[in-house]
């Protein structure tokens, strides 16, 4: 293979490493390097060292190793058929980059993938040597996410798991059939029988640590961070409830700490199947409010499909607002009274504000001029909640409720 | 005023004298000229160090709010303080104005702290006996070095850095962390080597197709971008965003890779797979395909049988739980444990036993982190039987012991009860004998310890009876 510089490397393979939405460096046990000889702290809350002009955060060195791939999954940007440029880099190489860069504190650590070379076993063996090298001969105690790739022998999965926070396998597509037609090689029992051995991997873990035999002796940890995965949005003819299906089954069997919802966006030389028109982002963002609620405001799925129609999710107002006009008759909530699940399910508070008035509450009663320094959005809640001064009267059950939230649709323009 | 602006050794001693003296807040000013003596001077440094009682949560935050720029902070701090003294919920009065304040005040300290952790950006100055020394110039909204530097010292212990601020400095060298007086932006490099890379990788991460600059202002305001490096590609990236979607959209699709066939050769040898089902590895690969009925669209992956192929008893439950499905043996999880000490006990080595299911993908709800047991059908069972004949087949075991309904479905093809058929053996085609029994999971439900100690009796005299008719 002829030498590029590692300038060309890295525009290549950082390129070929975005369409992967997962930049999380959260959720990690607290390290720090005083008297380690090497660098690299985590301290739970994750940092975003930049922004890119496409609103993401920057918070790892996100790369692949290569971009060579014996697949051809047909919304990969690096599948076997695309003539994008091709790069490798040497595992050396990229300990070098993650060094350089953490030393100048524009990174938390690194976020490793690759594409397909060889066999999967020795891919996934040429990213837990990166992670082995940066551990044990440099010490860092940065961040570290690898790709897991799937089918790789679950041996290297648990030393995998040894070095890096987080570990992720991507489902790419959310149903059955989508991946059979686009991602051909790929299978989706290979996919859960890797996030099954990861979660094996991090329960006895746990149950190792609490084992009295080991005594004061720690065990290794495994994948502090947990697993994360990723599914495309919008490449394929699956609805959002086929989406948040998927989401449910993954969250319960295989203890995901997020599922990444990653809108398709065009990609150079792209297979003539796929939509060449712009990612939809709105959709991605319904998404992620719609698991949201799956996960921190006590809804089901079921719940929130109510508030869809034909399987997808409005994407002119929020999942939780569609569902609250659809079920009027458990409004207006008042405020002071109650249950801390009933308030988490009004339009416009969100889990801080509703924390912060059931603490507040219990000193004394909340009127509306209090409710504005406990949250946001006084006027989104103003149709669904009762307070001593305030009571939505008709509000509530008037036909042009969906109207106030919704914005107005765009005027066509007409050709003359 | 303060002598050092944001100095909260300073003021908290100020703040106790005060406290100590009874004197309320509208009687002091903290307002004066900082060249002059301190407004406390004497009386302050001399504070008796009483013991005076504040929140906590309180002293930690006036420690970070201390640092903000405000003038009126120390004034402001001095209330709330002397109102705590009175008021153990006072941070708790969330509506109160004052406390609105200080929790606001305190949230800009935090995301400037933050945003400092996140900004800083170091240049390398050189090195010494492999200890690499590196130097940044930042400019935070507040006085916040002393809030921030710890968090460098735990990050980067192992190398020498210096971060200067308009306001003071923070050296860590030789392992030891000091201050000193704010500095100028040209004590610090004005490039580094790895700029470049860390540049081209900012243009590389960009997606072009989605831009949202909002987004990106929001948590990297215009005001830090002088000392960011990336910073200045960022306008190109936004100019040619466009133009570069354009032209993905325009070019036509390109012939596939000429490549492509040769590498993906060994994948497609991979995929071809026979029917002839001769061994139970055939049956177990398989198995690993099925898709005779939609259970294994949620489930990890179908668990086959585990046994000698030669065992003279197969066991049969009903389907794999959670733990069965991610490990992909059967009998692993609670059941399976208990199954272990019940069959110790009825004197049967579980290695010498063929152990299977009547139905091979685990059938679930989703609640939460949770997957919830469902009882497969009768139209799962029977369809899935086609693999437990497959089983039957190749063991060719002299005893089946099922367990649970599920199971006996699953073996005889017809529901009966459980009760009706237990204690008796039962003949199957082809001189296999049946013995039909409780699920172990049954025993595991029950809520009466004395009923489920019963039950266990009797399972354990069920599997004996296996045993015997083995011997």
């Amino acid at each position: 293979m002829s030498a590029k510089p590692i300038l060309e490397k890295l525009a290549v393979l950082a390129d070929a490493a975005k369409y992967d939405a997962s930049c999380a460096s959260s959720g990690t046990v607290k390290r720090d390097s005083v008297g380690t000889k090497g660098i690299g702290s985590t301290e739970g809350m994750g940092i975003c060292h930049s922004y890119a002009p496409d609103g993401r955060c920057i918070s790892l060195l996100k790369i692949l190793l290569t971009n060579f791939c014996i697949y051809d999954c047909r919304f990969c940007i690096n599948r076997a058929s695309s003539n994008v440029e091709r790069a490798r880099f040497s595992p050396q190489e990229v300990v070098r980059l993650t060094l350089d860069f953490y030393k100048r504190n524009y990174i938390e650590g690194l976020f490793l993938s690759s594409g397909i070379i060889r066999s999967e076993d020795y891919t996934m063996e040429q990213l837990v040597e990166v992670a082995r090298i940066l551990r044990e001969e440099h010490r860092f105690g940065g961040y570290i996410h690898l790709k897991t790739i799937a089918g790789a022998d679950p041996g290297l999965l648990a030393l995998a798991g040894l070095y890096a926070d987080r570990l992720s396998t991507n489902v790419e597509l959310p149903t059955e059939e989508g991946l059979q037609s686009f991602a051909p090689e790929k299978k989706p029992e290979t996919i859960r029988k890797t996030m099954a051995s990861v979660r094996v991997g991090a329960d006895d873990a746990i149950e190792a640590a609490k084992s009295r035999l080991i005594g004061k002796a720690k065990p290794p940890r495994f994948a502090p961070a947990g697993q994360s995965t990723q599914m495309i949005v919008g490449a394929d003819a699956a609805r959002d409830d086929d989406i948040l299906k998927t989401a449910t089954n993954l969250y319960s069997g295989y203890r995901l700490r997020r599922v990444y919802y990653s809108a398709y966006s065009p990609i150079p030389d792209a297979s003539s199947d796929l939509p060449p028109v712009r990612p939809p982002l709105m959709r991605e963002h319904r998404l992620y409010q719609a698991d949201w609620l799956l996960r921190f405001y006590g809804f089901e799925r079921a719940e929130i499909m109510e508030g869809a129609s034909g399987g997808m999710l409005d994407l002119a107002i929020d999942p939780k607002l569609a569902w609250a006009l659809m079920r009027r008759e458990a409004f207006p909530v008042d405020i002071n009274r109650a249950p801390r699940e009933m308030l988490l399910r009004v339009p416009g508070l969100g889990t801080r504000a509703v924390d912060r008035i059931v603490a507040a509450r219990r000193l004394g009663k909340l009127r509306l001029g209090d409710l504005a320094k406990l949250t946001a959005s006084v006027k989104k809640v103003l149709p669904f909640i009762v307070t001593p001064d305030w009571r939505p009267g008709k509000l509530t059950d008037s036909a042009d409720l969906r109207a106030r939230f919704a914005p107005p649709a765009e005027q066509l323009a007409l050709a003359l | 005023m303060l002598t050092v602006p944001g100095d909260f050794a300073e003021w908290r001693s100020a703040a106790r004298g005060l406290l100590a003296g009874g004197v309320a807040p509208d009687d002091v000013s903290w307002r004066g000229s900082a060249e002059g003596a301190s407004l406390f001077g004497d009386e302050a440094t001399a504070a008796p160090a009483g013991r005076l009682s504040l929140p906590r949560e309180l002293v930690q935050i006036a420690e970070r709010v201390i640092c903000h720029r405000d003038a009126e902070v120390p004034a402001r701090l001095y209330r709330l303080v002397w109102r705590a003294l009175h008021d153990r919920q006072l941070l708790a009065r969330t509506t109160d104005p004052e406390v609105d304040w200080l929790r606001k005040a305190d949230k800009a300290i935090r995301r400037d702290v933050h945003k400092m952790h996140a900004f800083v950006r170091f240049r390398r100055l050189g090195e010494e006996e492999g200890r690499e020394s590196f130097a940044a110039w930042f400019e935070p909204t507040h006085r916040i070095l002393r809030l921030t530097a710890p968090f460098f010292q735990r990050r980067f212990y192992g190398m020498d850095w210096a971060i200067l601020t308009p306001d003071a400095r923070a050296i860590w060298q030789d392992e030891t962390l000091t201050y000193g007086p704010g500095g100028t932006k040209d004590e610090v490099p004005d490039s580094d080597v790895v700029e470049d890379q860390w540049r081209t990788y900012y243009g590389a991460i960009f997606n072009p197709a989605r831009v949202k600059i909002d987004a990106m202002r929001a948590e990297m305001p215009k005001k830090y971008w002088k000392n960011l490096p990336e910073a200045q590609d960022i306008a190109p990236l936004i100019a040619g965003a466009e133009a570069r979607v354009e032209r993905m959209r325009a070019t036509a699709v390109s012939v596939a890779n000429p490549l492509t066939g040769k590498w993906r050769t060994r994948v497609q040898d991979q995929l071809t797979f026979g029917d002839e089902i001769g061994t139970l590895a055939d049956l177990a690969t398989a198995v690993s395909r099925c898709t005779r009925c939609p259970l294994h669209c949620n489930a990890t992956q179908a668990v086959a049988g585990e046994g000698p192929g030669a065992a003279k008893i197969m066991l049969v439950g009903e389907q794999p739980g959670d733990r069965e499905d991610l490990e992909g043996k059967p009998f692993v999880g609670p059941a399976g444990q208990l199954l272990n000490e019940v069959l110790y006990e009825a004197g049967l080595e579980r290695r010498r036993l063929f152990l299977t299911n009547a139905v091979k993908h685990f059938k679930f709800e989703p609640r939460g982190k949770r997957r919830l047991h469902q009882n497969p059908t009768t139209a799962e069972i029977d369809i899935c039987r086609w693999w437990l004949d497959k089983e039957r087949a190749l063991v060719q075991p002299d005893i089946i012991v099922t367990l649970g309904a599920s199971a006996l479905r699953g073996v005889t093809g017809k529901s009966a009860s459980i009760k009706s058929m237990r204690g008796a053996v039962h003949e199957l085609e082809g001189d296999t004998k049946l013995i039909a029994t409780i699920h172990p999971s049954f025993l595991l439900r029950l809520p009466d310890r004395e009923r489920a100690a019963k039950e266990r009796e009797m399972f354990v005299a069920d599997l004996a009876l296996a045993r015997k008719l083995a011997a």
